[in-house]
């Protein structure tokens, strides 16, 4: 529950932006985002809303834990860590 | 699971390791820290990082698990509203944590109307579609929030209101740090929560305590490379905030969501199911929200619960003791046996970031020694 999920910003419409998780397109709140963010940018989702814009130069490393959850388990429900991935996902909408 | 060591770079993992142990041996006695939060918890159960530490030194899950401390108060008030006939939405892990007598699952069960939700944001869509009353039972750190201070400033649907369990890390932490016979010489502050706060945060808690604090993500290499930072830091008798989190946290922190959480919460005392009084520690719409703050908004009729007993069983729970960091899972005679998943005792048990539910799931300590 406090792990957020990183994900790509597609396109933005007042304080709402369209988000990529890994093929999946959601709905992401930027009321609390930390600094100004545009298409192309990553940011952290947690439930909903992003927290953090992600920098450019931190983008692979970060993606690199969550791609690796996501490959190791995908839908078992043995892995919290992958489940709270995926609730975070599911949290935007 | 906790014996597949995949890292990203396995003689980085090693040599940190290395140096751990290296540490741990000039500080020469056994050395005790504390992380708090369920992310790391999982991320030292998946990997098995346990098997890597030395065997003086001793991380320990503390308060890190916000749904494990919602107090059997706070829980009660959740069922009465349910069982007034208010529609309840919370996130999942709230539904099995015990209250005085019933959990939110039971008060479900005999015909009360909950619903689970990922997000804040889904809590208003529900009430935008019916005229009910809905109340957002809302659980979790400062990271979650601020997601429940956003949705109350966007102009919420009038049948819309929250029943505040938020809690706030950085006043638990002097809790513990005062706890008498605490072993806890160092804390690991949790990356997600401290991109919220900033990590210049912990400062006054790192002067009074004269114990320092290291920020620090949720890989295996993130976790081993802030132990090898609170270690030197401990050897070197220099206690300060180290921030080994930077590409998330910054010392401010985020500005935005902290101006929006500060003007609608405000942080008071309160009990943390089986830690203690924690001054500062619940956060509580301030009364300019009184419009959308549950406790203000319908009368909470909690003596007609206690007319029942306990079950009996939650006198043996011994999960505030593990939560302070005193005791682990293993100690607890329930752990495994009569508190599982499925039947829990203990809060603890019930949370996916309850160090109980955690060490189940993952098989207990991951010490390949002990397990061999």
């Amino acid at each position: 529950m406090c792990l957020g999920v990183p994900g790509r910003v597609i396109s933005i419409h007042d304080y709402t932006a369209v988000v990529d998780f890994w093929g999946v397109r959601k709905d992401v709140r930027l009321d609390i985002v930390d600094e100004p963010v545009v298409p192309g940018d990553y940011i952290l989702n947690h439930v909903g809303f992003a927290i953090r814009r992600i920098a450019p130069e931190s983008v692979a490393e970060t993606l690199e834990l969550y791609e690796m959850l996501l490959r190791e388990n995908a839908g078992g429900e043995d892995d919290l860590m992958a489940l709270d991935v995926r609730a975070e996902i599911a949290g935007a909408s | 699971m906790t014996n597949e060591l995949q890292f990203r770079d396995p003689a980085l993992a090693r040599s940190l390791a290395a140096t751990l142990a290296r540490l741990v041996d000039e500080i020469g006695r056994p050395v005790a820290v504390m992380h708090v939060c369920g992310s790391h918890e999982q991320a030292i159960a998946r990997f098995g990082l346990r098997s890597l530490f030395p065997k003086a030194l001793d991380v320990i899950m503390g308060p890190g698990c916000p749904v494990c401390v919602t107090d059997v108060p706070e829980v009660d008030e959740g069922v009465v509203l349910a069982r007034q006939g208010v529609r309840i939405v919370t996130f999942g892990d709230m539904l099995r944590v015990p209250g005085t007598v019933q959990s939110l699952a039971d008060a479900q069960a005999s015909g009360a109307n909950i619903e689970v939700i990922y997000s804040p944001r889904q809590a208003i869509e529900i009430a935008r579609e019916t005229d009910e009353e809905v109340v957002l039972f809302a659980t979790g750190f400062e990271t979650t929030a601020v997601a429940t201070a956003a949705v109350i400033l966007d102009n919420p649907p009038k049948n819309f209101s929250v029943l505040s369990a938020h809690k706030y890390i950085p006043p638990v932490m002097e809790i513990v740090a005062e706890m008498p016979g605490s072993r806890v010489e160092g804390f690991l502050a949790a990356g997600h929560a401290a991109a919220i706060t900033g990590s210049a945060v912990f400062e006054p808690f790192v002067e009074r305590h004269q114990v320092p604090v290291v920020v620090a993500g949720f890989e295996p290499m993130d976790i081993l490379a802030g132990l090898v930072e609170l270690l030197e830091l401990i050897r070197n008798k220099t206690p300060r905030v180290a921030n080994m989190f930077p590409r998330c946290v910054s010392a401010e922190g985020n500005i935005p969501a902290q101006k929006q959480l500060w003007r609608v919460f405000k942080p008071v005392g309160g009990k943390w199911r089986g830690i203690a009084h924690v001054p500062n520690g619940n956060l509580r719409l301030r009364d300019e929200f009184a419009h959308v703050d549950a406790r203000k908004r319908f009368t909470i009729d909690l003596p007609s619960l206690w007319d029942y007993a306990p079950p009996a069983l939650a006198g043996q729970c011994i999960c505030g003791d593990i939560m302070a960091g005193i005791r682990n899972p293993r100690d607890c005679r329930l752990f495994n046996r009569e508190c599982v998943p499925e039947n829990p005792v203990g809060a603890c048990m019930v949370s996916n970031e309850g160090t109980c539910k955690i060490w189940h799931l993952y098989g207990g300590v991951p010490d390949l020694e002990a397990t061999a």
